[in-house]
């Protein structure tokens, strides 16, 4: 039993294959309280006002945010679901994230996010065995501009 | 906000200017509202218990947010922020709530990075940061990295 994968075989036939497209506006009030809950309180986050006068024009997300609720490959529950119900282990954390920013989100922007399973790894650690999944998410803006790729790490042991 | 810090500035081991945070058990519920994540793990005693981690922890997800906030903060409105990533290998512990707005005392996290590299590319002047969040004992539970392109004072 000790040798068993948790990586199971529909597990693996996720990888690389598209699971989810949606589409969202990003809202001035989600970014507002975005930057609230960071304690950041950047004008351009924050102020409608001092943002118009901005060559963005519009209030900006803070680097990472998308909109609410968060979009950006962590552990959300549709994803967390495609993946138990492929085999993976119940019990999840949130490994880490990296982000590739290519142009500024702000509000009011429409966003078309895909997400994929890039990668899934496994090793032996101090939870047990435990499982790596690379969440890869792709943002377009209303322009059909990439404006953010982002991959998150996701543990389940 | 500070003032524009500009590419010839900066050299390897250059410190960026460190940003303190205090986490809260109501910080950890205004988080949870503003980013939609509402994990039971982050405010639910019994629930943290049973998922191995003692008491509610910090999202990595605002360690990230905060590390953000770091790098924003130090290259200025004329900086761009091009990568940032981040790994969530220890757990934090907020403080908790002494009134309506005070925390009780504790610790305090600390936001910290420095230069690891400058250099050109195409037309931009690009610098890699290490960057990490650190406990109040001064343990970095929160290692990532950054790459950003500052302005240059002169035109070539």
């Amino acid at each position: 039993m000790a040798n068993d994968s948790l990586i199971t075989g529909d597990l693996r036939k996720l990888i690389g294959v598209t699971l989810d497209t949606i589409v969202f506006k990003v809202e001035e009030g989600a970014i507002q309280r975005y930057a609230q809950a960071i304690g950041d309180p950047n004008p351009l986050y924050n102020d409608p006002d001092f943002a118009s006068e901005t060559k963005y024009g519009r209030i900006l997300a803070p680097p990472g945010f998308t909109g609410w609720p968060a979009k950006t490959g962590r552990p959300t529950e549709k994803l967390f679901a495609f993946l138990v119900e492929a085999g993976a282990p119940q019990r999840i954390l949130d490994g880490g994230i990296e982000f590739e920013f290519n142009e500024p989100i702000g509000a009011a922007d429409v966003l078309t996010a895909t997400t994929k399973i890039a990668k899934v790894t496994e090793r032996e650690t101090k939870l047990g065995k435990t499982m790596f999944t690379t969440a890869e998410v792709t943002f377009m803006n209303q322009k059909d501009r990439p404006v953010l790729k982002s991959w998150a790490t996701i543990i389940q042991f | 906000m500070a003032k524009q810090i500009y590419y010839e500035d900066v050299e390897v081991d250059t410190e960026i200017t460190p940003l303190a945070k205090v986490a809260t058990t109501r910080m950890l519920v205004q988080w949870a509202g503003a980013s939609g994540d509402f994990n039971p793990l982050h405010y639910d005693e019994d629930f943290a218990k049973a998922m191995g981690v003692g008491t509610p922890i910090v999202h990595g997800a605002l360690k990230r947010a905060w590390l953000g906030h770091l790098m924003t903060d130090w290259i200025g409105g004329e900086g761009k922020l091009k990568k940032l990533s981040c790994q969530y290998r220890g757990m934090d512990y907020p403080r908790k709530m002494k009134t309506m707005e005070e925390p009780r005392d504790g610790e305090t996290w600390w936001c910290k990075g420095k230069v690891t590299k400058k250099y050109e590319e195409g037309n931009e002047h690009l610098i890699e940061c290490e960057i990490w969040v650190e406990n109040g004992k001064g343990e970095k539970t929160t290692p990532g990295s950054a790459l950003v392109a500052l302005p240059i004072r002169t035109k070539k």
